[in-house]
């Protein structure tokens, strides 16, 4: 009789944290509203309506991502991005940290059988399960990311962006702040590599030698990041940057450090004191996103493969909270004038 | 190679490996109490992460470092009863049961963030604490007494209990019924209360171990632990289940992890050879075991055995 009560106690408070945890906030629980926005208005004035593959609460739009919507990187920025479509239902779903691909695999295919619309797979891990999954669902539309491979498939769409720009104008600010810069990577590949190697050739097109480059080889290693950033400043770095989520732990460092910190994917103010964060490349995925849903509209499921930049507006520059220079500003307009003009190769290699 | 040599980078790279191995001690620490005393428990991670985000939180909301460290030692005691009362009174299998707690410490610990905090913002650390005399010592002082108030903290617990396992009644009575329970029980030794304090101070340095990497680096993010309280359990069998031989496992953890990046920094190592060298720590952690193996008599030998009276 005891060991019941005990266990009915048990089962009472772990009830009681998670009710507690989850409150009256609905957001980003998996199938939690992140886009709010009403479904478009398809009505020309005619009385012919033309045909539509979306429902009247409009796309509905299912995310997998690696990492924590709230990562202040790049799981985030997709959300954000979604979060800014319009002609989405707001039954948005997400199933954030399956970085593990076949966990990825399992909600991909579970999205896809409880019809939502556009299934977007957010890592290039995940192109595999798509060119997988995509064919047993014809009707559904599948997106994946970074990378530019559509496998031929009707129904799958890819997008990347071109970090290389953005990180190519944030360098070259770094350069002009200062002269001695580390920069801590997570595994060298996809937009990461692309945003490391921009940085780098920014910095260096401005005259700094002491470009310091180390990944880490993890995406999620905070520890590892934080005493890599210590490496770097005990070297004598003034300056530091990074990608991906496991950056906070650098962004600590660079504010106990009274350093400079370049954030990218998301905008990294917030994870540090005022005067920490210099800028930030922010992805403005909507950009490649609103494609795809204004495709669906007409029955077009994919086959396009988008990419995000400083010229069609889906890669921006946006500064931290700190008194900007005024020549500070001046130099990025002239180098993102330059880098969209194609006057500057920010590409390594 | 050479930059590596000299003074001002080796005095950093010790004292990084000792900022590296503070949660790695904490936590190992623990599960070296609970695994004498004849209990593994591989949901340390989970209950690290346990701690660690309560103790950032308290001190996201009260700005006092050590009511985080205290809340993160709480939460980590909290964790002891539960998994006391699923592996004594409920006797579940350890090993499953245990890996129910790191899911339980890792969605939790994710649900919580997002919902109570949302994004990751920084948080105080403690300053470091140089000690008289000892942290004047040229070189030496900065590698091992110019350090943050929990690095000491880690550092004490091995002789507190090396002496409480090896010295006192308490600690002959853990060893006992971690040896053989039933002995133990015939002799008048209480294996459930025993087994239960041993799970009492595992948990709490878990959450110990949570709170001093949160606030040691400043910020928490999702999955902050990155698998730090598994290689805690395997230190345990490296350090042949005695406190000292734990420290030198967490040492020797630190270390290499923090030589690898020092020379990733300074640029000797590079590309393909960077990459290969990054999973050193990892290699060192499987050849230990490999040889650990070979040393299975100091296992304590009621490991994993539930106890019941009734046999």
């Amino acid at each position: 009789m005891k060991k019941s009560l005990m266990f009915v106690v048990a089962l009472l408070a772990t009830f009681g944290l998670v009710a507690a945890a989850c409150g009256d906030d609905n957001a980003n629980n998996n199938n939690a509203s992140v886009g709010t926005t009403a479904a478009p208005d398809t009505s020309d004035g005619s009385d012919m309506a033309e045909p539509s593959c979306v429902g009247p609460e409009g796309v509905r739009v299912a995310i997998v991502a690696p990492s924590a919507e709230n990562d202040l990187a790049f799981t985030q920025s997709i959300v954000d991005g979604v979060e800014r479509l319009t002609g989405v239902s707001d039954d948005v779903a997400i199933t954030p940290g399956t970085f593990i691909v076949e966990d990825a695999g399992v909600a991909l295919r579970q999205y896809a059988e409880d019809g939502y619309d556009l299934v977007i797979g957010h890592g290039s891990q995940y192109g595999g399960l798509i060119q997988e999954i995509a064919p047993d669902f014809p009707d559904t539309a599948f997106a994946w990311g970074t990378a530019v491979d559509t496998f031929g498939l009707p129904n799958v769409s890819a997008y990347t962006a071109a970090s290389n720009e953005g990180g190519y104008v944030l360098g070259t600010l770094a350069g002009a702040l200062g002269d001695n810069i580390g920069i801590v990577g997570p595994i060298e590949v996809g937009d990461a590599k692309l945003y490391v190697d921009g940085f780098k050739l920014g910095a260096e097109a401005f005259g700094v030698e002491g470009v310091s480059v180390v990944y880490t080889e993890s995406f999620s290693d905070v520890q590892l990041a934080s005493e890599t950033a210590t490496g770097f400043v005990n070297n004598g770095a003034d300056i530091l940057t990074g990608t991906a989520q496991m950056t906070v732990g650098a962004i600590s460092v660079a504010e106990n450090e009274n350093v400079l910190w370049f954030g990218t994917q998301s905008n990294q103010t917030p994870a540090a004191a005022d005067g920490v964060v210099a800028a930030n490349q922010v992805y403005r995925w909507e950009v490649a996103l609103q494609q795809l849903v204004d495709d669906f509209a007409d029955c077009v499921l994919g086959g396009e493969s988008y990419e995000i930049n400083l010229a069609n507006g889906g890669l921006v520059i946006e500064y931290g909270n700190w008194d900007v220079p005024a020549e500070i500003t001046e130099l990025a307009d002239a180098t993102i004038a330059a880098v969209i003009a194609g006057e500057v190769d920010t590409l390594a290699g | 190679m050479s930059e590596f040599f000299t003074i001002s980078v080796l005095v950093a790279t010790v004292a990084s490996a000792m900022r590296f191995a503070t949660p790695y001690l904490l936590a190992a620490l623990g599960e070296t109490v609970g695994q004498r005393s004849g209990v593994l428990n591989l949901g340390v991670d989970g209950v690290m992460l346990l701690g660690a985000f309560f103790a950032y939180w308290t001190v996201l909301e009260t700005d006092s470092r050590l009511l985080g460290v205290g809340v993160g030692l709480a939460v980590g005691l909290v964790m002891g009863v539960v998994y006391a009362t699923v592996t004594l009174v409920f006797k579940a299998e350890q090993g499953i049961s245990g890996i129910g707690v790191y899911l339980f410490g890792l969605g939790m610990s994710e649900l919580l963030f997002l919902k109570q905090v949302g994004i990751p913002r920084g948080i105080p650390s403690f300053d470091d604490l140089k000690i008289p005399l000892l942290g004047d010592i040229p070189h030496i002082g900065d590698m091992f007494f110019n350090h943050s108030i929990l690095v000491y903290l880690a550092v004490l617990m091995v002789p507190v209990l090396t002496l409480v396992v090896n010295r006192t009644t308490l600690g002959l009575n853990i060893r006992a019924v971690g040896e053989s329970p039933e002995a133990a029980d015939s002799l008048g030794v209480s294996v459930y209360r025993t087994r239960a304090f041993a799970m009492l101070v595992g948990n709490g340095l878990a959450g110990l171990a949570g709170a001093a990497l949160t606030i040691e680096l400043g910020t928490f993010q999702n999955n902050l632990t990155n698998g730090i309280g598994f290689i805690a359990v395997a230190l345990v069998y490296f350090g042949a289940w005695r406190p000292a031989g734990v420290l030198a496992g967490s040492l020797l953890y630190g270390l290499i992890t923090a030589t690898v990046t020092q020379w990733k920094t300074l640029g000797i190592v590079t590309g393909a050879t960077a990459s290969l060298t990054t999973t050193a720590p990892a290699v060192l952690t499987v050849v230990a075991l490999a040889i650990i193996a070979r040393r299975s008599a100091d296992q304590p030998a009621a490991l994993t055995v539930p106890f019941s009276r009734d046999g």
